[in-house]
């Protein structure tokens, strides 16, 4: 009989902060610039520099702690973790080790309906390093590497929950509510593809029912949600077999390999952990004023959970469109100002379920890159409330929209998009409709009810989609008595 | 806690420091000395005494989050050992 195993996983996550400037010195944090070109004497570790710690990057990690749950630590400093690895002038990086300045925080998830809280141990603060380009294939093909240190020295937290993700799927909706917890707070531009949220994985089995943790494996490089899942679902399978054939796991590191589909051993030296912290001379402790984190505390926005909650009991929008609105700050936003122009939370969120997001989803892009503005969308809402142009008219108006950015009114009048409800014109296509089918008016009024849809269809054709289905359906029907008066 | 001379190893390949037979003997002898003297120090009666994380007593210092300009691409590569296309290039690493 086969043993079942429980899953036991934990994520370190690392968040890049959105500051104007590094976190120990002036230079610019922006992503994409030409290399070496945001660099001074303290970022590239030239000898006899002084580190300051930037003032927001506190600030954002005791806000980022009160989004999570955390105690924020009234006493903290910072602590060089030593080790040689050219992405890193100094030798070591600039990191917090056994004070850092958020603690025993909790992430609440929601998993198949049922609430699960998942723990957050520490969130500390430290510096990005470099980036390294290989002249070969890969690492360990190359010759030599190219340093650009840009993104020395950008601030970090890594967020390290506790190990009470017991599946791929459980880690995945956990990493998706926390990118949007720190998207609402506005710390982090939380781009996987840009490696502004980065994430690594702790994972081991052990017999169901067991009390101590399996040999764990750490897996890296999973740049998006989908590879998460997938490196623990392979990760998963490959330690199973492992312990049923009666091995051992190996304590190591392992990289994701997203075009193979398999994790891989880094070969990590014996020595690779003994990265001998101390605190930091160049840096004085952290005290942080209760004062000063009841003030971040009290500015805190609305957070996904709350404005969900509010969604649905306040607009009576359905659990699943504002689990969808809110799964992004951007997407949450957006709603929040087209209601704001046109008070129809339930019409707002039909159209941004249905439209918008096909048409987002077809195109491959964001909603931050989307051309049609809030005020745009709402007026064109209101457009169609007023009758002017209909409901299939609004779509082609919108996807107009979409592909030009341009005004709604101004769309409508240059397509000549105004809806005829004159019933005096509309009543002269309508005999010419029904001439022209005599075989769908006898249908009809043999009784196939169906055979009405078809008629007003003919006359929207006829009138290239711009008479007044309502009306249109009101004058068949009067037009064509379905049991003699 | 006693040193041996393949801790002194362990800890000069960290270092990355390459020590001759006798450095290594040397240096186990410094480093033992060292640790006894915390011995020492560890007899001394610290309860309700904070540690220590900073020699000075200083605390919250910090910078407002302003740009300002660092160096210049050219300077700031210019004691590279070696350099290409506008980077830092560094030996092999594995
Ligand atoms: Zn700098």
């Amino acid at each position: 009989m086969s043993v079942e195993y429980e899953v036991v996983i934990g994520l370190e996550v690392h968040t890049e902060l959105k500051t104007k400037t590094k976190i120990f010195c002036s230079c610019p944090t922006e992503f994409g610039s030409e290399e070496n070109t945001h660099v001074c004497p303290v970022c590239l570790g030239l000898p006899g520099v002084l580190p300051v710690l930037n003032k927001r990057v506190l600030e954002f990690a005791v806000r980022t702690g009160l989004a999570l749950d955390c105690q924020i630590a009234g006493f903290s400093k910072f602590d060089r973790k030593n080790y040689f690895y050219p992405d890193l002038p100094k030798a070591y990086q600039i990191s917090q080790y056994d004070l850092p300045i958020c603690y025993h925080g909790c992430l609440e998830i929601e998993i198949g309906g049922a609430a699960k809280k998942i723990g957050i141990t520490r969130i500390h603060m430290e510096e990005d390093a470099g980036k390294l380009v290989h002249d070969g294939a890969t690492i360990n093909t190359s010759a030599y590497s190219l340093g650009d240190y840009n993104r020395a020295g950008v601030p970090l937290l890594e967020i390290v929950s506790e190990p009470d993700l017991r599946s791929p799927e459980e880690a995945r909706i956990y990493l998706e509510k926390l990118k949007a917890i720190l998207e609402y707070i506005d710390v982090s531009d939380v781009k996987m593809e840009e490696g502004s949220l980065r994430c690594d994985a702790n994972i081991s089995l052990r017999p169901q029912g067991a009390k101590t943790l399996g040999t764990k494996a750490e897996i890296k490089n999973m740049n998006s949600f989908k590879a998460l899942q997938k490196a623990l679902e392979y990760e998963i399978e490959r330690q199973r077999k492992i312990l049923e054939k009666g091995g051992r796991i190996i304590q190591e590191t392992r990289t994701w390999d997203d075009a193979q589909g398999v994790t891989a051993s880094m070969r990590s030296k014996e020595e690779a952990h003994d990265y001998r912290y101390f605190p930091d001379p160049d840096l004085v402790p952290l005290v942080v004023d209760p004062q000063w984190v009841k003030e971040i505390k009290d500015s805190l926005p609305e957070l996904p959970d709350t404005k969900r909650k509010r969604l649905t009991s306040e607009m009576a929008l359905p659990d699943y469109d504002a689990r969808i609105i809110t799964g992004s700050k951007a997407l949450a936003d957006f709603f929040d100002r087209v209601v704001a122009g046109y008070n129809e939370p339930k019409t707002v969120s039909n159209w941004m379920m249905g439209e918008l997001l096909r048409l987002l989803n077809a195109k491959g892009i964001e909603i931050d890159k989307c051309k049609v503005t809030p005020e745009n969308f709402a007026a064109l809402l209101q457009i169609q409330a007023d009758g002017t142009i209909s409901g299939t008219m609004a779509k082609t108006v919108f996807e107009e929209m979409f592909s030009t950015g341009q005004d709604p009114a101004l769309i409508i009048r240059e397509k000549g998009l105004v809806q005829i409800s004159d019933e005096g014109i509309l009543a002269g296509v309508i005999d010419k409709v029904i001439a022209a089918n005599p075989q769908s008016v006898a249908d009809y009024k043999a009784g196939k009810e169906k055979t009405l849809g078809s008629l007003v269809g003919q006359v929207m054709k006829e009138t290239k989609g711009q008479a007044n289905p309502r009306i249109v359906n009101k004058l068949l029907k009067e037009k064509l008595p379905l049991f003699p008066a | 806690m006693k040193i041996t001379v393949s801790d002194t190893e362990h800890v000069a390949k960290l270092a990355r420091l390459d020590l001759s037979e006798q450095e290594k003997k040397r240096y186990t002898q410094s480093l033992n000395d060292i640790l006894g003297y915390m011995e020492v120090l560890n007899r001394v009666d610290t309860t309700g005494v904070e540690p220590t994380a900073h020699v000075l007593k200083l605390q919250n210092v910090f910078r407002e989050d302003t740009i300002r300009p660092g160096l210049d691409k050219k300077l700031a590569l210019d004691n590279a050992p070696e350099q290409e296309n506008g980077c830092f290039k560094v030996p092999r690493i594995v």
